[in-house]
């Protein structure tokens, strides 16, 4: 049977922005179960642990230490293992050129942080939403492009 | 080499229902739209094998009433947008309502209780997912596949596309290509 709730991982080192992403999570109507990590380095060391069971989106900061969005989802995408993982990045920024150079790299979603919370609530929500479309409609993942 | 492929996921299905069954030694009559009747009485066991044999290539048994007019619904919305032959003129809310025996609105709100979205947002979902696969195929222009897909204009195409992924269409077609030649580069 398919599953009915969306497992989501969320990396960030910022402790703050984690509250407040899995506050908005809570309080969707699509059941989620979500775990976070603290950065790059230990989002890939939870994906290629082998007892994980692989998260349907992962949602990306992109400026972090140790290892940065951009060369996390270079790793994701290299192995076949994750091809089935959509991966939104969030950042700050809203330059053309990044935008496009994450999905060139093969980011499904690029979410432009918003400042406040109830913002935040409403593009978790569609993200979700779509993800969910993605996932129980047999979509072309290739093709899923999202910007918020 | 390249080459550009595209697929008929109606035939697809049938085809693998089709070599299943057999593979089962299953007696049945396919009826459409998702549907499958049964010859004879099959033990639980022998369903669930089939069943099994199914999951690998996305297609599943559909349990309770409600998850099945679900998919019903869904079934004649990709018929009405996929499938050329389908020719529809009346509205799709009065199609789906005439197809399927229930009320507009009982349809409409089941399926935004179930599926989290509603019918017009799923129309409008799959529409631009069709419209993402045509522009990869790069065989047609954007106001071929509008008029292909009944928009009023290139431009209400252009902005329901705008709308719903967050990019343009050319933006999305330069995307594709440019993940294309880092895929090629990194395989040779």
């Amino acid at each position: 049977m398919q599953q009915d709730f969306i497992l989501i991982t969320l990396a960030d080192d910022d402790e703050d922005d984690r509250l407040f992403f899995t506050d908005a999570f809570d309080e969707l109507k699509i059941n989620t179960v979500v775990n976070t990590v603290n950065n790059g380095k230990e989002l890939l060391s939870f994906l290629n642990h082998p007892e994980t069971v692989l998260p349907n989106i992962i949602f990306l900061d992109l400026n972090m230490p140790i290892l940065n969005g951009i060369d996390c989802l270079k790793e994701i995408k290299l192995n076949d293992k994750f091809k089935d993982i959509a991966i939104a990045i969030y950042s700050t920024s809203s330059s053309e050129k990044d935008i496009e150079n994450t999905f060139v790299l093969g980011a499904n979603i690029y979410i432009k942080k918003p400042s406040n919370f109830n913002e935040l609530k409403k593009i978790l929500a569609d993200v979700v939403t779509i993800n969910w479309q993605y996932h129980t409609n047999g979509l072309n993942k290739d093709n899923f492009l999202l910007r918020m | 080499m390249k080459v550009f492929i595209k697929f008929d996921f109606n035939s697809i299905c049938k085809k693998v229902l089709e070599e299943k069954l057999e593979e089962h030694q299953l007696k049945h009559k396919v009826l459409g739209f998702g549907e499958i009747e049964f010859l004879e009485k099959i033990s639980e066991e022998k369903l669930n094998a089939f069943s099994n044999t199914l999951l690998p290539y996305g297609i599943e048994i559909v349990e309770n009433q409600k998850a099945i007019l679900i998919q019903k619904i869904k079934d004649v919305i990709m018929d009405m947008i996929f499938n050329e032959s389908t020719n529809i003129n009346v509205k799709s809310s009065v199609y789906l309502a005439d197809k399927l025996g229930h009320s507009y609105g009982y349809l409409s709100n089941l399926f935004s209780e179930v599926t989290y979205t509603s019918i017009e947002n799923f129309i409008i979902i799959q529409k631009i997912e069709y419209t993402k696969q045509l522009i990869i195929n790069n065989q047609l222009s954007l106001t071929e596949i509008a008029f292909k897909l009944n928009y009023s204009s290139v431009a209400h195409l252009s902005s329901q596309f705008k709308n719903t992924t967050g990019i343009t269409p050319s933006a999305f077609q330069r995307i594709i290509k440019k993940r294309r030649e880092i895929a090629t580069k990194n395989i040779n």
